[in-house]
């Protein structure tokens, strides 16, 4: 349907007319130029220096290494997701990367429609046979930074601040838990979220200023799971002199010395290699399941947190990451209801 | 300083306005400009986006309907005199009433579930509307304060509800099952196909035109009307409404509860309309979008009408901009609104006095 009166429609196929001649004399360039793979970040947005930037760098090595680019797209509200979905799928995307829980209703409903079409959705649960569903086992890093925190912390008060109350973020919060209980019986463990909407993902000043209430009860080591919010926390333990625990991605180099680890959820791999295996015909549906065993989630120990983990503290956290491994060591999840 | 000079009743709401949008979209170009894409390539895309196909029209009047709604919502609170920015929490809430008698009575026919849900989703905005009302009327806690408070107990409620409560069991996303089939509000491409004429899918549906029709409300209800007429002398002046025989304490209070029950119908566009299940964060800013469609719309349901599919057809054709340019981003969609409320809300008198000259009147000196 043409609604647009002939001036600007013929403009407009011009320009069309332009890109085509535009994408033949690149033609050479791209070798695989059929295949087409797309990503879908959530309203987090794609530079949250945490999970979705994390996603998006995934996507960053793909297009690197093969030369392919990967179209993306960031929602600003719930009915963008499948309204960007369908108009992938419309222009010829052979698979598409949902970042994040909440678009789980909207791959359901665009894999239905588009039944030829991948699907993958990071963090979320589609039962189709077109969908791979990717999840993270948060607990088993969560339960090794509970470990190393309490074993880090002098006054036996170890914090968490996480960002919404939301199932998500129970697991890390329930896993964290139990680690630091794990090693300190006594432990204490104080527990605050920092809000309860979308906002909540992207306060440093509010996350600074429960960090430094938790340091007024005698916290000195505090877990974030909050996304962009983190990095107030982590400022604020480092202005005190005290210690924290990043999240997602690997932030020990964003204060050496303060940083004691960080729990990292490898969802630039995950993302890498969904879209390397639909590129090679070896993409299967169906349910994924990353932990410690799979190396998709783990502890982060490099040159920035080197001093601040002793060799006695490494030595338990490693045998407690094989004793998991093996199934020997089971760590509860925090089950939705 | 005199007063801003008077200009042509056309002029003063068709041309200044315009003038207004044309400059912020100037502005809006250059900053596309200095990104490295060519306006004249966004703009196309843009207006394509939200007015070249009938997808695009469907997705911009279906965003234009929670303009409307919320936008209504402010409108009415305005000619009490009265500031709401709680429409955020007012829609929330309102949409959890809507929602429930869906989750409720799904299983039954639309016709049945259908005005269920509009009562149900006016009635929970209005009580939430009702406190701070009634701590303004009676105890002079200003409505501004309250209001937005009650977006943060309103958000905190919702989040326990989903998370807690109303959660599918066994899934991470805090959101409720799918409401029953009775429940859809009906979309326009499913009313037009029974009629002979296919559209294009889209979340267009008959909430659109119960916002309509709500507008049509409002007009005769605040200008055709006794109570209409009591709402605009306590908006304008409480002592003369004193005077008159009015009660300003009970009119704030019923406009405010009109104003909660505006905003709680935008769950019927979103909820049954679009999303079938209640989700975390569904108003998604559009009660504050409400406020800039009430100001620019000069708080008349048509303007706000205008105003309501101008903003949901930045939302739509922004989001064609964003999926089509990969140097614009939906920061750039956010510039750019943001422009067109500065230009038409709070410069809007700047081309006011040229505009005087050139029709020959004494302008503001």
């Amino acid at each position: 349907m043409e609604f647009f009166p002939t001036p600007l429609a013929l403009a407009f196929r011009r320009l069309a007319v332009g890109a085509i001649c535009a994408t033949v004399q690149l033609a050479p360039r791209a070798v695989a130029a059929d295949f087409s793979p797309a990503i879908i970040f959530d309203m987090g947005g794609k530079f949250d220096k945490s999970f979705n930037q994390s996603a998006g760098d995934g996507a960053a090595r793909f297009k690197k290494e093969t030369g392919i680019e990967v179209r993306e797209f960031e929602v600003t509200n719930a009915a963008q997701r499948e309204q960007a979905m369908t108009r992938f799928a419309q222009r010829g995307t052979q698979i598409i990367v949902a970042i994040g829980f909440s678009q789980a209703s909207a791959v359901e409903a665009a894999a239905k429609k588009f039944p030829h079409v991948k699907f993958a959705i990071v963090d979320g649960s589609v039962d189709l046979p077109n969908v791979q569903s990717i999840n993270f086992r948060e607990h088993e890093s969560s339960f090794l930074c509970g470990m190393t925190a309490a074993m880090a912390s002098k006054t036996g008060k170890v914090g968490f601040i996480g960002g919404m109350d939301i199932p998500l973020i129970r697991k890390f919060a329930a896993g964290y838990a139990a680690g630091a209980k794990f090693v300190n019986p006594s432990a204490e463990v104080i527990q605050n979220m920092i809000g309860t909407t979308a906002a909540a993902w992207n306060d440093p000043t509010k996350g600074s200023e429960l960090a430094k209430s938790q340091i007024g009860r005698g916290v000195d080591v505090i877990f974030h799971a909050a996304g962009n919010t983190g990095g107030g926390v982590m400022q604020a333990a480092k202005d005190a002199g005290k210690l924290s625990i990043g999240c997602d991605s690997n932030q020990n180099y964003l204060h050496p010395g303060s940083v004691l680890t960080s729990a990292v959820k490898r969802v630039d791999v995950a993302v890498y290699q969904t879209i390397l295996d639909a590129k090679n015909g070896t993409w299967k549906a169906g349910p994924i399941v990353l932990g410690l065993a799979e190396q998709g989630v783990d502890y982060a120990l490099d040159e920035f947190n080197r001093k601040l983990i002793t060799p006695a503290m490494e030595a338990k956290l490693n045998q407690a990451k094989a004793d998991i491994i093996a199934g020997k060591l089971k760590v509860a999840e925090y089950k939705a209801k | 300083m005199s007063a801003p000079a008077k200009l042509p009743r056309w002029a003063e709401l068709g041309l200044l306005p315009l003038l207004n949008l044309l400059a912020a979209l100037v502005l809006s170009g250059v900053v596309v400009k200095i990104l490295g894409e060519s306006p004249w390539v966004a703009g196309q895309l843009m207006l394509r986006g939200a007015l070249g196909s009938q997808e695009g029209i469907g997705y911009t009047l279906y965003y234009a309907t929670n303009f409307m709604f919320t936008g209504l919502a402010v409108a009415v609170a305005y000619h009490a005199g009265l500031f709401n920015i709680g429409g955020e929490g007012q829609a929330y809430i309102g949409g959890l009433g809507s929602g429930l008698v869906a989750l409720w009575l799904g299983h039954l026919p639309f016709f049945v579930v259908g005005p269920c849900a509009v009562f149900a989703g006016a009635a929970f905005g209005a009580a939430w509307a009702l406190v701070p009302a009634w701590l303004q009327a009676r105890r002079g806690s200003h409505i501004v304060i309250t209001t937005i408070m009650f977006n943060f107990i309103a958000a905190s409620l919702m989040t326990y509800l989903l998370v807690n409560v109303l959660i599918k069991p066994g899934q991470q996303s805090p959101e409720t099952r799918e409401f029953g089939a009775g429940a859809f509000m009906p979309s326009a491409s499913d009313v037009f196909a029974k009629l002979g004429v296919t559209l294009a899918p889209s979340p267009l549906n008959l909430a659109f035109f119960l916002a309509l029709g709500a507008a049509a409300l409002v007009w005769m209800l605040v200008w055709r009307t006794r109570w209409g007429y009591a709402l605009r002398v306590v908006g304008q002046n409480q002592d003369a409404a004193v005077y008159a025989g009015i009660s300003p304490p009970r009119v704030i209070v019923q406009a405010m509860l009109l104003s909660g029950a505006l905003a709680g119908c935008l769950g019927l566009n979103e909820l049954l309309g679009a999303q079938h299940r209640i989700l975390i964060d569904f108003p998604g800013g559009a009660g504050f979008v409400g406020i800039a469609v009430a100001l620019m719309g000069r708080n008349h349901p048509f303007g706000i009408f205008l105003a309501a599919v101008l903003f949901g057809a930045l939302a739509q054709g922004g989001s064609q901009l964003a999926f089509d340019l990969p140097k614009i981003n939906r920061d750039m969609v956010v510039v750019i609104q943001g422009l067109v409320i500065l230009f038409c809300g709070a410069l809007e008198n700047v081309f006011r006095a040229p505009l005087a000259a050139v029709f020959g009147l004494k302008g503001a000196k």
